[in-house]
């Protein structure tokens, strides 16, 4: 029995192959949650002890601009969903097209955060560099018309850029990937036997959406008690 | 020209194996194959060991006296974080799972290789990064936190290679998650037929559950580490109480893994047990659903019991309470495995091989080392023994009276299947006594010094505590000379020991029913199964092996 050549030497069949890589990409997958959750289970720590400062800092964050993100993402998901469908039919140009979007979508995403940490740079919110308790807008008011950020406010930011951060790195190796695969795709790589690395490449693109999906309402959405 | 052509002709006839199938150093550092990348680790982790041996051996020396002789106090500080950080996380978290594990996982489950070998082969290089990285950070002056990084001495005050060290151990963290999960999807899928996971060896039952507490674990102290840099680096930080954060967080964060881990130090270790003790007592194991489960057990357990490290730290009662009776849950399926092994020694046809020295000084220190971890569990006595020469016997006695008695015991074992060759019996057998000897020596005393006091972490202590220090100084040498003596003969072995043979200890399991070593796929035809493991008491009805003439 001869296998096909994207058969690996170590395993029988393709149904091994992809069972495995499956459920390789599950258990990276795991490993990923427990390592989000470390900043998750310090975040809700730290919110339950500061609450009035985190509430804070929830408001001084952008929520429009969280928002967007948040749909632009989901909407990149949706896109990684129909390159999966269409891999499975083996068809290799909508593949191409639909990993093509989801990548501008995921860039999109990535450009929209920079942004905004441009402006979370200007309203003085970043720990350490330029951190007032007063904001900009405050600035020119005088002291009794002023409503100064808590102290602890910082460390809502601290956790907010930390996270966020993570978050974006997560993204970029994702987008990373989605290039390569949008090259293998154009060189007719994949079939609807063998279209395994585009949906293990699903999986993941959807679990970094899903982090996302828990830390806007985390992050942006405490914000009246 | 003649012999010119002759040579190659001769070794047309030589068989093929793993080792020899290619010479070139191009074939060893891009191999995928895990029988070599297992021994890649087996000599990394060697050479870790050595010097994780020497900063013992110095702490050691210098607590022969009660003052400062040999070392500063800044310098003492140093060597006992370097000899725990690379203990720990370069010699006893990748000793059992990727050397033995790596080398024997296919081969137990009749696979041709793990499932994902380049993952596997970048595991490795992650190791050697993070090794540079931490050898970089010894070299260049050390770090004086202690292994546990405890904040905010890691983070705001200590003035040593803090980040260096944390960005070491946070890259050799992701060696560690992708051999967890590499084992886990070969246990799953990569069994070959008639393999059910009742038909599996004991072995791949440990180091299956180890993977799985590698890969929820083992980030948890990566992104805490990450948290410690970052805080150092940025003079930010979730751990500074200067911006409202907690370095209570931290040690909770660190002991979600740091307990766990301490599993993966020891379940691999027992997984070995489980073969030796069968092999050389010549039966199946009594009860080896039991011991299969515990395994499972001690890997769901041992996430529940992270706090009973930090009853002086100032959690609640309550909290302290909880995790006290917890911590004594996990001791009962490791008495259920130690009750498994002594059950399986009865009525066993016992011979007294190296390996089974190892493994018979396994179960007297292993079982030292739990019931004192039980002690350590209540928390009175905690409150009293808590930081002392106490906690450290009793964790040395499962860390290394438990995991390097095994690793030894296991390295003995396969051996012959990994070379090919048979050490000398005889220096086996000393080197067995003499380290089981000098482990005792070396940390029985701190057992009785941490009860009448003595701190840990100190260069220098009460001249009352000489006599306990000094013997146990006496067994750290005895103990290194018992490490030296299988270097020497293990090496030795490889050009003047006897040719092994395909199974020289009659053993069961498919490890030994392909060629010693093995060929460069494992096997030449996949293997069938068709009965449960350990059938030793089938084996009066099958002819011995004939072993080979030279």
């Amino acid at each position: 029995m001869t296998k096909p050549a994207y058969v690996e030497q170590q395993f029988e069949d393709i149904e091994q192959q992809t069972h495995a890589a499956t459920l390789g990409m599950w258990v990276f997958l795991s490993t990923e949650i427990l390592f989000f959750g470390v900043l998750f289970c310090s975040y809700m720590t730290c919110r339950t002890r500061w609450p009035d400062a985190f509430r804070h800092g929830s408001e001084d964050l952008f929520l429009w601009i969280g928002g967007i993100n948040t749909a632009v993402l989901l909407t990149s998901s949706l896109f990684m969903a129909l390159a999966v469908r269409s891999a499975a039919r083996g068809d290799n140009r909508r593949v191409a097209i639909w990993l093509c979007i989801t990548t501008a979508f995921g860039v999109a995403f990535l450009g929209i955060k920079g942004f905004e940490y441009a402006q979370d740079a200007k309203e003085r919110l970043i720990p350490e560099y330029n951190f007032s308790t007063i904001s900009t807008e405050d600035a020119g008011k005088p002291p009794s018309k002023q409503d100064p950020r808590p102290q602890q406010e910082q460390l809502f930011m601290v956790f907010y850029f930390i996270m966020t951060g993570f978050h974006a790195l997560h993204m970029l190796a994702g987008v990373g990937v989605l290039l390569v695969l949008l090259i293998m795709t154009l060189r007719g790589r994949f079939s609807a036997e063998y279209h395994n690395p585009i949906e293990i490449a699903g999986l993941y693109w959807h679990f970094v959406d899903i982090v996302w999906v828990f830390l806007y309402p985390a992050l942006y959405l405490l914000r009246q008690a | 020209m003649t012999t010119a052509t002759f040579i190659p002709a001769a070794r047309r006839v030589k068989e093929l194996n793993f080792l020899n199938h290619d010479y070139s150093i191009h074939s060893w550092l891009m191999t995928k194959d895990h029988k070599r990348i297992a021994i890649l680790y087996m000599v990394s982790i060697t050479f870790f060991f050595i010097i994780g041996g020497v900063a013992a051996m110095l702490i050691r020396l210098e607590l022969i006296s009660p003052t400062n002789w040999l070392v500063a106090s800044e310098t003492y500080n140093k060597l006992f974080t370097m000899h725990g950080v690379i203990m720990v996380w370069f010699f006893l978290i990748p000793s059992i799972p990727a050397v033995l594990g790596n080398f024997l996982m296919p081969l137990m489950l009749g696979a041709r290789d793990v499932a994902f070998p380049k993952l596997n082969m970048a595991s490795w290089y992650l190791y050697v990064i993070g090794g540079v990285f931490t050898l970089v950070a010894l070299l260049w002056g050390g770090v004086d936190t202690g292994w546990t990084f405890y904040t905010p001495l890691s983070s705001t005050f200590s003035n040593t290679h803090v980040v260096m060290v944390v960005v070491g151990v946070f890259i050799v963290g992701f060696s560690t998650i992708f051999t967890g999960l590499n084992f886990i999807v070969t246990t799953h899928s990569m069994r070959c037929p008639g393999m059910t996971w009742f038909r599996m060896p004991l072995f791949v039952w440990g180091i299956y559950a180890t993977s799985v507490i590698q890969v929820l674990a083992t980030p948890v102290l990566a992104m805490t580490l990450a948290l410690v840099a970052i805080e150092r680096i940025w003079r930010v930080g979730i751990f500074d109480p200067a911006l409202g954060g907690d370095p209570l967080l931290f040690q909770h964060l660190f002991w979600f893994y740091s307990h766990p881990a301490v599993y993966i130090m020891i379940l691999p270790g027992m997984a070995v047990e489980s073969e030796l003790i069968t092999c050389f007592s010549r039966k199946e194991p009594f009860g080896y659903i039991f011991i299969a489960f515990s395994s499972v057990a001690i890997a769901i357990l041992g996430f529940l019991v992270w706090a009973h490290h930090m009853f002086v730290a100032g959690i609640s009662v309550y909290s302290g309470l909880v995790f006290s009776m917890l911590s004594m849950i996990v001791a009962v399926p490791s008495a259920i495995k130690v009750f498994n092994w002594t059950a399986t020694l009865y009525k066993g046809s016992i011979s007294l091989q190296t390996p089974m020295l190892y493994a018979l000084g396994f179960i007297g220190l292993f079982t030292m080392g739990g019931l004192t971890g039980v002690m350590l569990a209540t928390l009175g006595l905690d409150v009293h023994v808590h930081d002392t020469y106490f906690v450290i016997a009793h964790f040395h006695y499962i860390m290394v009276g438990g995991m390097v008695m095994t690793y030894m015991g296991g390295l003995h074992f396969w051996w012959p299947k990994i070379t090919g060759r048979m050490y000398n019996e005889w220096w086996g057998k000393m080197s067995a006594l003499t380290i089981f000897l000098g482990f005792n020596l070396t940390f029985f005393p701190q057992f009785i010094l941490g009860y009448l006091g003595m701190p840990r972490r100190y260069p220098a202590y009460p001249p009352e505590f000489q006599f306990y220090n000094v013997l146990s100084s006496a067994g750290a040498s005895i103990l290194a000379v018992g490490y030296i003596l299988p270097l020497v003969y293990l090496l030795l072995s490889l050009r003047y020991g006897k040719k092994a043979g395909k199974n020289p200890y009659r053993a069961t399991g498919l490890e030994w029913t392909t060629t010693s070593p093995p060929p460069e796929h494992n096997f030449h035809s996949i293997p069938v199964i068709t009965h449960e493991p350990y059938a030793y008491h089938l084996e009066l009805r099958e002819p011995p092996e004939e072993q080979p003439s030279d």
